[in-house]
């Protein structure tokens, strides 16, 4: 049997990071993803926007391997996900059952069993791994603790470190920021900063554009078929944000330029009726000069 | 000593000494495999698994074989078929375990009911007949046991990964369809193992009581597999002799007990009991919550 020995394809650092090609994924009747065609290059930063049920989390597991397309391929560094273990996949935190008795050590030791093989325990070698992705997120001193026992930013980082601990050199992160306060999003963004000099591609799902397009050098924008993708600027235009976010965003045109109405956050892609959007007090609108969005932030 | 007499005066009996030893043996391997159930959120899948067996185990009655093997035999077709009526149309998978589940106990009693002049004992089969067990049942519970368990073990960092976050497992490429199969498998034959003892009703109590128990008692897994199998052991022997001075029947009286620590942890845990949570959390909320959660 195969099992024990898994050929592990080698990376051509001058092949693409990611490389997708027509990918299209179907569930059932309804497209989830479109004929998305696109490439990263090593140590690319992109977040992946678009309205809700965009199909974000099925890109990413897609690109995974956890999802096979329909039509088209999927290439990490020239050959199918299927045989690579250095996809590290940070999941929402809605998909973890925080009460589960396992403790910080023992999430992160997780991202060593592909590497282990099966009948084997931990090593030395393990434990180190453990440590150091530990440390490299700042999780040191919270090793022992219950998950659930730790704020929604630190649940974050111990992810990270799971992903770091499996050596991924591609890691996707699925709205990692969402949820969590101003200090804990900077941490991790300082973190995932520090990842992309080591080389690690990464790929982060988020539904803030504003945040997305402050921190993040590329932009995908989303709505089940690739609507835009290219640095932030190129991105967020006007009329990309009507294509992707259709019936949600509303543009309004002024003297000053284009105003553009945006409920982002949350909620399941619900409308907000335009006349009660006009009547909240503070402004939830931004002016877009230049058909390019500087800020859209969703109401307070 | 008059308590070391009410021990032991029991144990004069050669059937009292087989049913401790089942009762030790199921009160040790239902709780671990029970634990990755709790977790997993399978406990209506055990539940249905137990009472589809049903139709095996009469056959295998009315022809002698060995009780195990048609209990094996049922289990599968039930998860096969399972299976196909979830994948193969617009049902949820717990509606395809109720059609399943419901219908083949339905097979099992009306089998039985032809049967009747066989002597099948329908109470036996459905709450166990510990008192009963032979020395062979109890060869076979041990060498069943230890496959059981030998596969929790070997396979630890596996069911872990895949019972706490499925998709690692198809991440880190585990053959996580394959893995799945095996944990369903494990159950059912730990399901087939403590038949005898609890019978096919009672058999999810033995399975799910004492691992919900250990999960409010516990942080991490290992602990939790140990408390929960202590648990189980302690259930089950007291139990039976409560059944033998007051003359209950003895799988109830073993799921009673287990079914009374629980309601007692349920209500008392440090830090997770309703008491505790009652008590002393003014001004602190409980570190469990995760803060940030919207």
């Amino acid at each position: 049997m195969p099992l024990m020995t898994r050929k592990i394809p080698t990376h051509d650092a001058s092949l693409p990071a990611v490389e997708l090609e027509n990918v299209t994924v179907r569930y059932d009747q309804t497209v989830a993803l479109d004929q998305i065609s696109f490439r990263l290059n090593r140590g690319d930063r992109v977040a992946v926007v678009g309205p809700n049920g965009a199909g974000k989390s099925t890109l990413f597991h897609a690109i995974a391997g956890v999802v096979r397309p329909d039509q088209g391929q999927v290439r990490i560094y020239g050959s199918v996900p299927g045989g690579h273990i250095c996809v590290g996949y940070v999941p929402q935190r809605k998909a973890i059952d925080w009460n589960f008795p396992v403790t910080v050590t023992d999430v992160v030791m997780m991202g060593r069993v592909g590497k282990m093989g099966f009948l084997r325990w931990p090593a030395r070698h393990d434990r180190e791994a453990v440590h150091a992705a530990l440390a490299e997120v700042g999780m040191s001193a919270f090793a022992d603790r219950q998950i659930g026992e730790l704020s929604g930013g630190q649940q974050q980082r111990v992810f990270l470190a799971r992903a770091l601990a499996q050596e991924a050199e591609l890691l996707l992160m699925d709205e990692p920021l969402t949820g969590l306060d101003m200090p804990s999003q900077e941490a991790i963004l300082t973190i995932i900063d520090r990842l992309h000099t080591h080389g690690i591609t990464v790929m982060v799902a988020s539904h803030d554009l504003n945040q997305a397009g402050e921190q993040f050098p590329l932009l995908l924008l989303l709505n089940h078929r690739l609507v835009a993708y290219g640095p932030p600027a190129r991105v967020l235009t006007t009329e990309n944000l009507m294509a992707a976010y259709g019936g949600q965003v509303h543009v309004v045109h002024t003297t000053e330029g284009d105003l553009l109405l945006t409920d982002t956050c949350c909620g399941g892609g619900h409308d907000l009726p335009l006349p009660e959007l006009a009547h909240a007090a503070p402004p939830v609108v931004q002016t877009v000069q230049h058909e390019t969005v500087e800020s859209m932030r969703p109401p307070r | 000593m008059d308590i070391l007499h009410l021990l032991t005066d029991p144990l004069a009996y050669g059937f009292m000494v087989r049913a401790l030893l089942a009762a030790i043996m199921v009160g040790i391997i239902c709780p671990v495999v029970g634990t990755y159930m709790v977790l997993k959120g399978l406990s209506f899948f055990g539940d249905a698994l137990a009472h589809s067996i049903l139709p095996g185990v009469v056959l295998t009655f009315l022809f002698g074989w060995p009780l195990a093997l048609g209990a094996m035999i049922s289990a599968l077709v039930a998860a096969f078929l399972i299976g196909v009526i979830s994948q193969r149309s617009t049902l949820q998978e717990d509606t395809a375990i109720g059609i399943v589940f419901a219908g083949a106990f339905a097979l099992g009693v009306a089998m039985i009911s032809t049967a009747s002049n066989y002597a099948v004992d329908l109470t036996h089969i459905l709450f166990g007949d510990v008192l009963g067990v032979s020395t062979t049942d109890l060869w076979v519970m041990l060498v069943l046991g230890l496959v059981v368990l030998g596969a929790i073990v070997a396979f630890y960092k596996e069911f872990l990964v895949l019972t706490f976050d499925p998709v690692l497992a198809l991440v880190l490429r585990l053959p996580a369809t394959a893995l799945r199969y095996l944990l369903l498998g494990v159950i059912a034959l730990t399901v087939v193992t403590s038949l005898q003892t609890v019978g096919i009703a009672l058999v999810l109590a033995m399975l799910v009581t004492p691992a919900a128990t250990a999960q409010l008692l516990t942080r991490r897994l290992p602990p939790m597999m140990m408390v929960a199998a202590l648990l189980g052991v302690f259930a089950n022997v007291t139990g039976l002799y409560i059944s033998y001075y007051l003359n209950i029947a003895s799988g109830p009286t073993m799921v009673l007990v287990s079914t009374l620590i629980f309601g007692l942890v349920f209500l008392f845990a440090p830090g997770r009991g309703i008491i505790w949570r009652m008590t002393s959390n003014g001004g602190r909320s409980p570190a469990g919550a995760s803060p940030t959660s919207r």
